[in-house]
C-alpha cells in the first residue's frame, strides 16, 4: 500500500522507516555512487530529512519499504535552489505551488508497478494540495522510468554522462494523468483515494454532526 | 481574484494596516471568517481575526492552542488542510469543536499552514457555515488564490516584525525576467518559450516562480509589478 508519512511520523514505523533509508543508501551510494552520508547502521540520510519532509513510501505486505521519494515546499530549503541552480537556467524555483521531489528509490527487485504507484501519489498529494508543478532532481537514467509509467518530466536541465548524469524535472499536476497511473500501478481509483484519506483522514466527517 | 487586496497589503506599513486589509479579506472572499495566526521562533504570537472577540479570549484563556486540531495537524505540516479531514473524535476535541461552532466559528475551514524562515510559522484560515457540496466546491475554487495570499500576508507581517523600511526588491534570475519580458511584449506563452528556448512548462514554472517573488496574484499582475518595480527593460 501506499503511504504519506510526514518525518516526524516516522517513528511509529520503525521497521518501513530503517528499511527505507536503508535502501536508500544501497540506491544512492552503493549503485548509483553518489557523495551522499551513510551512518554506520547502513542509512542514507540528509539536511532534508531534518525538515520534516512528506515521504510517499510504498509498504510492502511485511511492512518493509518497497520504494519511496521526498516532498519539500519550493518556499523553504530545496536542493534544486541549494545545489543544482545549473539545472534551471539559474532561477531558484520557489512558489507555494511547485513542491520538490527528491530521493526518488526503488527496493531492490521491487515491482514494475511500484514506480507508478509512487508517482501516482505525487500526483494525489500535488491536486489534493492545488499545486501546478512538481519539480524534482533525479538520476537522469531515471527519466525512461518516469515516461514508462505515462508521467513524464519536461526536463529543465541535465549535467555530467552516463552514470554521473543528474537531471532537473518538471511534472506538471494536472488530472488527465492520473488514469493512466492508476492503470500503470494496477489500482483503482478507490484504493488510490483510500490511501490517500489513511494517510491524511477521510473528508466525510461533517465537523458539525459529530457533534 | 484578489489582486487588489495584494496591492493593498503592497502599501501596508504597519500592524494596524495589517489587520484591516486581513479583516478586509473576508468580504473580498466571500467567507465569514478569516484568520492569520503566526508564532515567531521566539514563540511571540501575533493574530488577526474575524472570530468574535469572546471566542478569541476563551480561546486564548484555555490555552485552545494544544487541543485545537487545526493548529496539531498544521503546526509540523506544509499541504493545505480541510478541516473535515481532521480527527475530531477525542473528548476533548469534540468539547473544543462544540465552543468553536457555539462560537459562531463555523462548520466548515480551510487552513493553510506556512513554514517561515528560522523557525517562524503561521496558519491562515477562512472559515463559516457552509454545506459540505458547496465549501468543497468554494475550496476547490479558490485554494489557489488563498494560498497564494496566506504566503503574501506572512511576507507583509515578517516585514513589518523585521522592521525593513526598505521596500523588499524582488530578486529574480536572469531567466525569470526574459520570460515576464517576453510577456509584456505581448508575445503569447507558446512564442515566449519558443524565442527562449525552452519548452512551455518550463516558461509556466518560471513564471509560477517570478509570481511568487512579486507578490502577485496572476500572470499579468506579476508582469505589472515587475514593470513596477524597473525590473524589466521594455
Amino acid at each position: 500500500m501506499l503511504r504519506y508519512i510526514y518525518a516526524d511520523d516516522l517513528k511509529a514505523m520503525p521497521r518501513l522507516r530503517d528499511t527505507m533509508f536503508r535502501d536508500r543508501a544501497a540506491q544512492f551510494h552503493t549503485r548509483l555512487g553518489w557523495e551522499v552520508e551513510v551512518d554506520d547502521k547502513g542509512s542514507e540520510h540528509d539536511d532534508y530529512d531534518e525538515i520534516n519532509p512528506m515521504y510517499i513510501i510504498w509498504e510492502q505486505p511485511d511492512g518493509c519499504h518497497g520504494g519511496s521519494l521526498r516532498l519539500l515546499p519550493t518556499t523553504g530549503p530545496t536542493m534544486l535552489g541549494d545545489y543544482f541552480l545549473n539545472l534551471t537556467d539559474g532561477v531558484h524555483i520557489q512558489s507555494p505551488l511547485i513542491w520538490e521531489c527528491t530521493r526518488f528509490c526503488l527496493a531492490p527487485g521491487a515491482s514494475a508497478n511500484v514506480s507508478a504507484a509512487l508517482m501516482l501519489g505525487v500526483l494525489e498529494a500535488g491536486l489534493a494540495a492545488s499545486l501546478t508543478h512538481v519539480a524534482g532532481v533525479f538520476d537522469a537514467r531515471m527519466i525512461r522510468v518516469y515516461r514508462r509509467v505515462g508521467w513524464g518530466p519536461t526536463i529543465l536541465g541535465t549535467d555530467g554522462d552516463g552514470r554521473d548524469a543528474i537531471s532537473a524535472g518538471l511534472w506538471p499536476c494536472e488530472m488527465e494523468y492520473r488514469d493512466r497511473l492508476l492503470e500503470k500501478a494496477g489500482v483503482t481509483s478507490e484504493m488510490s483515494a483510500t490511501w490517500y484519506d489513511q494517510s491524511f483522514g477521510a473528508p466525510n466527517q461533517d465537523v458539525a454532526d459529530v457533534a | 481574484m484578489l489582486e487588489s487586496f495584494i496591492d493593498r497589503l503592497q502599501g501596508v506599513a504597519t500592524h494596524s494596516d495589517l489587520d484591516d486589509a486581513i479583516l478586509s479579506l473576508s468580504r473580498e472572499m466571500n467567507v465569514e471568517h478569516v484568520v492569520y495566526h503566526s508564532v515567531s521562533s521566539k514563540g511571540e504570537q501575533y493574530a488577526v481575526t474575524t472570530y468574535k472577540p469572546v471566542w478569541v479570549d476563551q480561546y486564548l484563556g484555555n490555552d485552545y492552542a494544544r487541543i485545537d486540531p487545526v493548529v496539531q495537524a498544521c503546526l509540523r505540516r506544509f499541504h493545505p488542510i480541510d478541516w473535515k479531514r481532521l480527527n475530531w473524535s477525542g473528548k476533548s476535541a469534540q468539547q473544543f469543536m462544540h465552543e468553536a461552532i457555539d462560537s459562531g466559528v463555523g462548520n466548515q475551514g480551510f487552513s493553510v499552514p506556512i513554514r517561515g524562515p528560522s523557525g517562524q510559522f503561521a496558519l491562515f484560515t477562512v472559515s463559516g457555515n457552509e454545506k459540505d457540496d458547496l465549501w468543497a466546491k468554494y475550496t476547490a475554487e479558490f485554494s489557489r488564490p488563498l494560498i497564494l495570499a496566506s504566503h503574501y500576508i506572512n511576507q507583509k507581517a515578517l516585514e513589518i516584525e523585521l522592521g525593513s523600511d526598505q521596500a523588499e526588491i524582488a530578486r529574480l534570475s536572469p531567466r525569470e525576467t526574459d520570460a515576464l519580458t517576453m510577456l509584456a511584449l505581448g508575445h503569447s506563452r507558446a512564442q515566449a518559450a519558443n524565442s527562449l528556448s525552452i519548452s512551455e512548462h518550463t516558461l509556466r514554472v518560471y513564471i509560477e516562480s517570478a509570481r511568487f517573488k512579486l507578490a502577485a496574484m496572476n500572470t499579468t499582475h506579476a508582469v505589472a509589478r515587475a514593470i513596477n518595480q524597473g525590473l524589466l527593460s521594455i
